[in-house]
């Protein structure tokens, strides 16, 4: 099952490659994954989608905090947190497709960010499993180029990652 | 005061306490060794090969309790200690590794004996640092030793560049140290502790299963008063040998693929393994599915990642060996009626014990004619003293001295148990007679593992450390024979060490005393005159050549399904 993993570490070279270096040699999965500094600017967050079942899950949760720089591992069960994602989609758009691809980014509340006689370039944020919809949709017309930045999430609720 | 960064890291090390490191020089490390010839406080012994003075510094942590230093150029000498870091680090040795760098503006351009170590070393440290500037150190360290020693402990690397040796900073150590993301759980929940007790209570055939991690907590009189008290059975792994003592009637010795019978059967009877500072590795489990069936099982490790990581638990306890045991101790001697009511439920269960221990007991085929192996570690054992350290390689002799040696003490055996090193046993001996100049230190080794770190005879010679060598000839790399021989038709391949060595010629070679048994009539004088000598001595065995490890647990068969004779 998939599951997104928000670790908060502390932002200094290398932690990443702990990080990356613990999933690849642990034989754990990546789906995505995307780190940038926080608000406070010693700390990075890294956002991972992963798979795996309970024990995995619980294994790579637990791994994680092992880590000397991992400050906080953010577990997000279902329902928990917002998650989005952005893609940038370069689609065919020729003839009688132009029109079908603008009434599917209308229906998915995209934008066209850049336009030629034989394409669109497409941005989409939401949710992954929206963005995988509007592939879906896509795909017949002719994709020619897809960039995903991997999920991001936060937590709902009033609160901060600290309480 | 100012003072260079060399110097900086040198009073770092004082702080720490090191009086004692393991070290090769070189090109980036030369502004170090400069300000050593200046401390006299640090003592500093020269291997001859970086892998020889990680181990031992290895050898010396295992048998001290300490955090052993290790130092070492870039490049190739860097490279050379990742044999002795990963030992380390599969048997959470506390461990500091000193590398050279070249200097800060030239690394990542493949400059002379540049290597990126913290990338290589990532996967087997606890923890890494690049030091980047002098004012630095002091923290670096600290943080450093600190990591290596707590929590469940292991190997940290500093990796030091030329340029941040020779810059000049102020020296200034840290009141204490606090790193956000790292607070080990060092207290055991006490409902927790309760509870595990309450199931002890309530068990009808209970066994203790322990493991390094009682050793590396100090813990073994704890854990022995706490058998002894509600009587439970005591089988350890190769690395918990010496946590509990042999000669106890509670011993099952040690479990897993060459583990005793009676433990074996234990395993497969009980109704709760009780998992003290073990990890549930393969080589004692066997087939995971079957392995404590019917059992409940308790697990109680410093590290969370330990628990539920190979097999289901019922009740985890997160925490210091030490402190967790010496607690449920205090609970259980607040209910002596119910560890009276314990002791008479476990009748049977005591039965059956001593029923599969005269069933089954470790042994072997004694020889007039030729040297079996088990005579030998039986005779070292009578003629060797109580508290003397044992250090091994790995292989076939490894085995037999966990059989035969019947280990008393904690940290007196020191072996590769996680990643079995070859060629580890004879410069961990030398750290350990280093930690400890006057009591006996051994190595057992076959013909195999010994010449992998032999150079390290010089450093023994140079530094007058009596280690004594006993090397169990059989002229094979034996395990990998045995295994060929029960599970690949016989076929050697490539096991056999074809020339004979002379390893009386090597031993004098160095300076050292050479002696050797081909008759078991001889077995007896050869270990009297080599345990008297006053220097390193190496006392060769030839032994019964196919002479093989047993019982055996098959690799990936049930703990039952043990070859006895084969």
């Amino acid at each position: 099952m998939q599951h997104t993993i928000s670790v908060v570490v502390e932002n200094e070279f290398g932690v990443l490659s702990r990080v990356v270096g613990l999933f690849s040699g642990r034989g754990f999965n990546i789906d995505s994954l995307s780190v940038a500094p926080t608000m406070d600017e010693s700390l990075s967050r890294i956002t991972i989608v992963t798979r795996g079942d309970d024990a995995i899950l619980e294994q790579i949760s637990k791994q994680l905090n092992k880590l000397v720089d991992v400050i906080k591992v953010l577990d997000f069960s279902d329902g928990s947190a917002i998650e989005r994602e952005m893609a940038l989609i370069k689609v065919a758009a020729e003839d009688d497709s132009r029109a079908e691809v603008l009434r599917i980014v209308d229906i998915f509340r995209a934008k066209i960010v850049d336009v030629t006689p034989k394409s669109y370039t497409i941005e989409i944020t939401g949710n992954p499993s929206k963005i995988n919809a509007i592939l879906d949709l896509l795909k017949p017309l002719g994709l020619k180029e897809l960039v995903r930045t991997g999920a991001v999430a936060i937590g709902r609720g009033p609160k901060g990652w600290k309480g | 005061m100012k003072m260079n960064g060399a110097r900086i890291l040198l009073e770092s090390l004082k702080r720490e306490g090191v009086d004692l490191v393991f070290g090769y020089p070189g090109g980036t490390v030369i502004n170090l060794y400069d300000e050593l010839m200046n401390m006299r406080e640090i003592r500093h012994i020269l291997p001859r090969h970086e892998q020889g003075g990680t181990h031992a510094a290895d050898g010396y942590a295992r048998a001290s309790g300490k955090v052993g230093v290790a130092i070492a150029t870039s490049g190739p000498g860097a490279t050379n200690t990742i044999t002795g870091i990963a030992t380390a680090y599969m048997d959470s040795i506390p461990m500091v590794i000193i590398t050279g760098q070249v200097p800060t503006p030239l690394i990542g351009n493949d400059a002379f004996q540049e290597v990126d170590i913290i990338g290589i070393t990532r996967p087997i440290t606890k923890h890494s640092f690049l030091i980047r500037s002098a004012k630095d150190i002091p923290a670096i360290v600290q943080k450093a030793f600190y990591i290596a020693r707590s929590g469940r402990p292991g190997p940290v690397l500093i990796d030091f560049p030329k340029d941040v040796q020779i810059s000049q900073a102020e020296f200034k150590w840290p009141e204490n140290v606090d790193i956000r993301g790292y607070k080990p759980n060092i207290e055991g929940h006490q409902r927790q502790i309760e509870k595990a007790v309450d199931m002890m209570l309530a068990a009808r055939r209970p066994v203790m299963y322990v493991g390094g991690g009682v050793i590396l907590a100090n813990a073994a009189a704890e854990l022995t008063d706490l058998a002894r008290t509600m009587q439970i059975p005591v089988t350890t792994t190769l690395m918990g040998l010496g946590s509990f003592p042999e000669s106890d009637p509670l011993s099952l010795k040690m479990l897993g693929m060459h583990g005793a019978y009676c433990a074996n059967m234990a395993i497969t009877h009980t109704d709760l393994v009780i998992a003290v500072g073990s990890r549930f590795d393969d080589r004692v489990t066997g087939k995971i599915a079957t392995f404590a069936p019917h059992a409940k099982i308790i697990h109680i490790d410093v590290d969370p990642t330990s628990i539920r990581k190979n097999v289901r638990v019922d009740l985890p306890i997160v925490g210091d060996t030490r402190d967790v045991l010496a607690k449920m101790l205090e609970y259980a001697k607040n209910h002596p009626d119910k560890v009276a009511a314990l002791h008479s439920a476990m009748e049977a269960w005591h039965e059956d014990i001593s029923g599969w221990k005269e069933k089954h007991p470790i042994g072997y085929k004694a020889s007039t004619s030729i040297i079996k192996p088990q005579y030998v570690i039986q005779k070292l054992r009578e003629l060797s003293d109580d508290d003397a350290i044992m250090a091994t390689d790995v292989g076939q002799h490894q085995m037999w001295v966990a059989q035969f040696f019947g280990f008393q003490l904690p940290r007196t055996l020191l072996t590769s148990g996680g990643l079995g090193t070859m060629g580890y046993g004879l410069p961990a001996a030398m750290g350990a007679q280093a930690a400890f100049p006057k009591r006996q230190v051994l190595c057992v080794c076959g013909d195999g593992g010994v010449q992998m770190n032999m150079q390290e005879m010089a450093t023994l010679v140079q530094q007058r450390l009596p280690v004594k060598i006993i090397i169990l000839n059989n002229n094979f790399l034996g395990m990998v024979r045995q295994w060929q021989e029960l599970f690949f038709d016989k076929r050697y391949s490539q096991t056999c060490l074809e020339l004979p060595m002379d390893f009386v010629k090597l031993a004098e070679a160095y300076g050292a005393k050479g002696l050797k048994a081909d008759k078991p009539s001889e077995v007896e004088r050869v270990l009297k005159e080599g345990l008297a000598h006053k220097g390193p001595v190496i006392m060769e065995f030839k032994i019964a050549r196919e002479e093989k490890v047993l019982p055996m647990v098959p690799a990936g068969a049930s703990l039952n399904e043990m070859v006895l004779n084969a």
